[in-house]
């Protein structure tokens, strides 16, 4: 199961009214969910909502219980898809994905969703997956919001303003027909802390209820001359009741200050980091009392137009700060205030950064420098000043410092069986120089790091495959497609090999099957041994690319890297003309070990006799070339101090955290390497014939060791 | 660290600073939530120590806030936890909490706690760690990054310049080797983590307050209960100067002769420059278990020739003891053979496998030797009627590629212990024969470029680090290395366009890339 078990949080889920909720933000997000009513809950697993997707399904039992329906959906189409249960009847339902990788998956179903409209709550969270620690290219949500009308949830980051808020996104959506988008960022996904709970509510309709009571409606159905009908609807009726019911459940918040003829605009999620700057130069303390007024947009999409002119009426200046380009509300604000013939003027990018995650240096930075222009007389006490010295003395200067940190990228985990397919790939460079290789996205996008570096381009997930196209007809030299097998099934099935198949593309298609989408936590998928609800696997990648017209497909055990290296060679060099699939099998050593390890320690425990294994290196023999870790790059295949003071270069090292997959014995061999490499098989539990065997053996060992010793000693130093 | 002056004063800085931090300011005020970043590497319970300090604050009526920012995916990188706490007691309860921030400002952190050496050195690179506010609290043990574990000889970050700055940037530095604590306790590292948080005395809590968020908690009490001791305690003693230990020189080397031949080698090894004679005793020992004792006469003769050549220096004596001695004991197999069998060598094995006592170890060896390789100890006639004879080299051919041999057995154990005692022939063996011939050349190259240019002899010399490893790797060293002397001329004349420079900019390239794509553009531009 999943990389993070949750079994023993979500039984907080079962908190009930008055009851004192600690705990993270997806859990919290999670429990709002629960006591909002929800019909049916799904979505697709990637960070920072990955956990949100572990989390519900950890949770069946109390999802059962409520009758609530719960599905771990293919990908965020099929998240968005399953959202039309919302159309014809009053179900909530709530999805989850990563965005904006998940919303740009999903946004034709969520075009013809805005545009039919819905009837029940709908509500889809977005793990923001923008700024520090992001692992995507940067771009706003915010776009996928005003192009299809649906609203934009941006909620304080404090858990029960979040708890609020969701409840109270069903109410709006509901108010004004329209799916809407509840954006958490990363930082408030993993946000610990305490909001005061509510009972679980069944919800008042449920999926069996629809299915009982069929509903159709003609004019929901995504035709003309429906569609016209539903843009004016969308204008002429959604738009308005949103914009009453945000304003009379005031879901955006003014906090008033003396200091009136200024002001801060602000997304709702960049309330703490604002408050906290503000505090810092003495205008703000931490119960949030503050000086200067703030407009909170905890809806970020649509705009209330009459709120935000009273709001900066009397005022010479507002600071407008959003995140991100394009800077959407700061143009809208623009008009806004041309509009109503404001003498407001408006700061916003370009008083705060361009581009870039507002952290509380650049928040800090740019509040300062509006009031600057404004109020400079505000700008009396910096707490921050305190904290650096203006002669700061030090030896060492910024630029030794960067010197002397090493970066450090992330990589495969230790015993990764994508390892030795990457290290095989490898050597084959070195016969035939570099080729195209379009990667993926998933646990083999870390190929493109060192020490492989291996892939040209990533375009998305599932899409490694079809990023290939261009280079399919070219007689030459192939190019080579890394895809996971999570990747495979979200679409890269019928995006990329299908697609391959019916051009006749000649390229190599790899498809690495580790068993899991690994890289979000280790989720099951249709090619997993098992599923969430059943024990069996679903469907095998080799039937899926046969079923889609594929001739030439070969299976492979990762591990085996000079027979990975010998098919990868003949792929390449085939004379069969068509697209070539190589399935590298190898089940994701975290899930593995995670399952065996207690097996083995409690067969262990009970007597049985057992072989661990592990490897080892001779720091004697090592050169300290380093050789075999530019061909691994294994977390526990590391250096240390040369125990030889005459050698200069640290030695290769085997830490104690290797859980022997044999990867290093195979480079050595497969790649001549050197002879310092060992693999120790510690024998548990020895049998009566293991015992026997290494005395005699060892009896003579230990002799002719102690003469060789002794020989030595006869002329020491 | 190697200057003495700095070090003491660096000593005094950090006594003076102790001083200061006992008069502390107050923690709390209106304005002021006590702010804390920790860095830490997967696997190295980040999270638990994180929400240790949750709940330590959660029972102590304190708002906790913590949220975290994980590595890339995940996956190996560090993950930062910010973490802020404010009393219940100023005015805030549920209804009104005080509003925490989600990230750290940059000269507003209290607290900053890392796992890992370079992780702190991170922390105060982006300015969390700031001489008026900030304590850090770190490890001093190194995870390396693979940039530095991939270089071709030493690509390790520089902890000296590291910890320096840590201690110029921070109000208060606690640091010292937390993964030995834990080894040594067998729990994680945060728990020696945790106990240094106690024992820093920077949070409004007893130890007994911390000792308490363990055991609430409830997992593994008793080890993470003895981890966190020994973090408390070291915190308290506030080791911060072990790192700064000068490196000490021994005035003269006392051996352990007990023959006359090693007795009269440690009298030659105290009439050289006082900086190589450690380098040289090292260099007799390691020539002595390579072949034998006149071999180690040989090498001393050598360091004691060139201490006397026209513009020698201490400097080129002590390379030249550490460059000649590896060289002289190169890696041929019989003796990584004779290195395999040892007792020790099975006792080290043994340990660092953590095997039990009496536990039954099986050692496979992955080997493969290469024709070269067994060619290379046969007599020089013998070899060379070898790599001429077609069906000879078939027959050897059987005895290469790539084998596994469990030297815990006693066939393999008893064939390695036949190669390793071919010692006695070594001296006539093809590899002996063509490793010496290089030496010797080398030798004459340093000689004749020590007499014009101090600075290029020393490069000559520190060019033999470019021939390491086996097989290939062994092979592409040394055809780099024969360019460098071949672009040298002659033997007995130094090419006029070289400089002490150019030869070190080709060494640099030759173990910057496996392709020599950098030193072939080097080379080519001489």
């Amino acid at each position: 199961m999943a990389e993070r078990s949750f079994a023993k949080e979500v039984q907080k889920l079962r908190a009930g009214k008055g009851d004192e909720f600690h705990g993270e933000g997806i859990l919290a997000v999670t429990k709002a969910l629960l006591q909002s009513g929800v019909a049916y809950v799904g979505g697709y697993q990637g960070s920072p909502v990955s956990h949100l997707m572990d989390v519900l399904a950890d949770s069946q039992e109390i999802l059962d219980e409520l009758g609530v329906h719960f599905e771990a959906n293919g990908s965020e189409a099929t998240a968005a898809a399953m959202l039309s249960a919302s159309i014809n009847y009053p179900l909530r339902g709530a999805v989850t994905w990563k965005s904006t990788v998940g919303t740009n998956v999903a946004s034709d179903a969520l075009s013809n969703l805005a545009s039919a409209g819905v009837m029940g709550g709908t509500v889809i969270i977005l793990g923001e997956d923008y700024g520090e620690g992001a692992s995507i290219m940067q771009e706003r949500s915010h776009a996928f919001a005003m192009k299809s009308q649906m609203w934009l949830i941006n909620p304080r980051p404090n858990l029960p303003k979040m708890v609020n808020m969701l409840e109270k996104s069903f109410e709006l959506s509901e108010a004004s027909n329209t799916p809407l988008f509840f954006q958490m960022r990363i930082r408030a996904c993993h946000l610990q802390g305490q909001f005061t709970a509510k009972d679980n509510k069944k919800p008042a309709f449920s999926v069996k209820d629809a299915l009982e009571n069929p509903n159709r409606e003609a004019d929901k159905i995504i035709l003309p001359p429906f569609t016209f009908l539903h843009e004016k609807m969308k204008i002429e009726k959604r738009w308005p009741a949103a914009v009453k019911f945000i304003k009379e459940h005031k879901l955006n918040e003014i906090f008033d200050g003396s200091e009136n003829d200024v002001g801060l605009i602000l997304e709702g999620g960049l309330y703490n980091v604002v408050i906290r700057s503000l505090q810092l130069i003495g205008l703000a303390d931490t119960m949030g009392i503050t000086k200067i007024p703030l407009y909170v947009m905890n809806v970020t999409y649509p705009l209330i137009d009459d709120d935000l002119t009273n709001f900066a009426k009397d005022k010479k200046a507002v600071l407008i700060i959003e995140e991100g380009q394009p800077n959407y509300i700061e143009q809208a604000l623009h008009k806004i205030f041309n509009d109503a013939a404001l003498k407001c003027s408006i700061s916003g990018k370009g008083t705060l950064p361009l581009y870039g995650e507002y952290t509380g240096q650049a928040m800090n930075a740019g509040i300062k420098k509006f009031l600057k222009s404004y109020r400079p007389d505000l700008l009396k006490s910096d707490l921050l000043e305190s904290a650096f010295p203006p002669a700061r003395e030090f030896s060492v200067t910024p630029k030794d410092l960067d010197k002397a940190i090493p970066m450090r990228p992330p990589g495969l985990c230790t015993g990764c069986p994508e390892r030795p397919f990457f290290a095989a790939i490898k050597m084959l460079e070195k016969e035939y120089g570099e080729v195209h290789i379009s990667a993926d996205i998933g646990c083999n996008s870390f190929g493109t790091l060192p020490p492989f570096k291996i892939g040209n381009t990533i375009m998305g997930y599932g899409l490694g495959a079809a990023s290939s196209s261009a280079f399919s007809s070219v007689r030459s030299n192939r190019s080579i497609s890394i895809m996971g097998d999570g990747g495979f099934w979200h679409n890269g099935l019928t995006s990329g090999i299908a697609s391959a198949v019916y051009n006749n593309n000649d390229n190599v298609f790899i498809i690495v099957d580790n068993g899991y989408a690994a890289a979000t936590g280790g989720q099951y998928i249709p090619s997993s041994a098992q599923t969430l609800k059943d024990n069996e696997t679903k469907a095998t990648i080799q039937d899926a690319v046969k079923g889609v017209g594929v001739k030439w497909v070969r299976t492979i055990r990762s591990y085996a890297i000079e027979e990975v290296r010998d098919l990868v060679r003949e792929a390449m060099t085939s004379p069969y003309y068509g697209p070539k699939i190589i399935i590298v099998e190898g089940e994701c050593m975290l899930n593995k070990q995670r399952r065996e390890k207690p097996i083995v320690k409690s067969r262990i425990k009970t007597g049985k006799r057992e072989i661990k294994e592990r490897f080892y290196v001779d720091s004697a023999t090592c050169s300290g070339d380093h050789a075999c870790i530019r061909l691994s790059g294994c977390p526990s295949l590391t250096i240390k101090p040369n125990p030889n003071i005459l050698h200069s270069d640290p030695v290769a090292y085997i830490d104690n955290t290797c859980v022997g997959c044999g990867l290093c014995g195979e480079n050595a061999h497969a790649s001549v390497l050197c002879p310092s490499f060992s693999r120790a098989d510690l024998i548990f539990n020895p049998s009566l014939w293991d015992k026997i065997k290494h005395s005699v053996r060892q009896s003579v060992i230990q002799y002719l060791q102690k003469r060789k010793d002794a020989k030595r000693a006869e002329i020491t130093l | 660290m190697t200057d003495l002056k700095k070090t003491s004063s660096l000593e005094g800085k950090n006594a003076s600073k102790e001083k200061n931090s006992c008069a502390k300011a107050p923690l709390f005020t209106k304005n002021r939530p006590l702010t804390i970043v920790i860095s830490a590497l997967g696997g190295q319970g980040g999270g638990v120590l994180t929400n240790w300090i949750v709940s330590l604050a959660k029972q102590k009526q304190y708002f906790a806030q913590a949220t975290s920012v994980p590595g890339v995916a995940q996956r190996t990188g560090a993950t930062i936890y910010y973490l802020e706490i404010f009393p219940k007691a100023e005015g805030a309860n549920y209804d009104n909490p005080p509003i925490m921030a989600l990230m750290p400002t940059l000269g507003d952190v209290d607290l900053v706690v890392a796992s890992e050496l370079m992780e702190a050195g991170r922390a105060v690179q982006r300015e969390y760690v700031t001489p008026g506010k900030t304590t850090l609290i770190t490890s001093n043990h190194r995870v390396y990054s693979i940039s530095e574990k991939m270089h071709m000889g030493d690509g390790r970050g520089d902890s000296d310049t590291v910890l320096k700055a840590a201690l110029e940037a921070s109000k208060t530095l606690i640091s010292f080797d937390m993964e030995k604590l834990s080894n040594k306790t067998g729990c994680m590292i945060s728990s020696v983590l945790f106990g240094s948080i106690a024992g820093a005395n920077i949070l409004p809590f007893s130890r007994e307050d911390f000792e308490n968020a363990i055991r609430v908690e409830g997992k593994m009490v008793d080890i993470n209960l003895k981890g966190f001791g020994a973090g408390f305690n070291a915190a308290q003693k506030n080791i911060i100067t072990d790192i700064f230990k000068p490196v000490k020189t021994a005035a003269s080397i006392a051996g352990n002769a007990n023959h006359p031949q090693s007795k009269k080698i440690i009298e030659e090894i105290n009439q050289l420059p006082l900086s190589a004679r450690e380098l040289a005793y090292a260099g007799c020992k390691s020539l002595l278990d390579f072949q034998d004792i006149s071999y180690a006469e040989e090498y001393i003769s050598i360091l004691k020739e060139y201490s006397k050549i026209r513009n020698s220096s201490e400097h080129i004596i002590k390379e030249l003891s550490r460059s000649l001695a590896l060289w002289m004991a190169f890696d041929d197999v019989i003796k990584v053979s004779d290195l395999k069998i040892r007792a020790k060598r099975t006792a080290d094995y043994r340990n660092e496998v953590k095997a039990q006592e009496g536990q039954i170890v099986q050692m496979i060896e992955f080997m493969h030797p290469r024709l070269e390789e067994i060619i290379g100890i046969m007599p020089v006639k013998m070899a060379r009627f070898a790599q001429k004879s077609k069906l000879f080299s078939k027959f050897l051919g059987l005895f290469t590629g790539a084998k596994k041999y469990d030297s815990s057995k006693l066939f393999p154990f008893l064939m390695l212990y036949f190669i390793a005692s071919l010692k006695g022939m070594r001296r006539k063996t093809l590899r002996y024969y063509e490793e010496k011939q290089l030496i010797d050349s080398w030798l004459i190259h340093v000689k004749t470029a020590c007499e014009k240019d101090h600075d290029l002899a020393l490069e000559i010399i520190k060019c033999q680090r470019i021939i390491k490893g086996y097989g290939e790797t062994h092979q592409r060293g040394q055809d780099n290395f024969k360019k460098i002397m071949s672009a040298l001329g002659a033997e007995n004349i130094t090419a006029k366009n070289i400089t002490a420079k150019k030869i070190s900019a080709l060494h640099k390239a030759a173990l910057s890339d496996e392709d020599s794509h950098e030193f072939n553009r080097l080379f080519a531009a001489l």
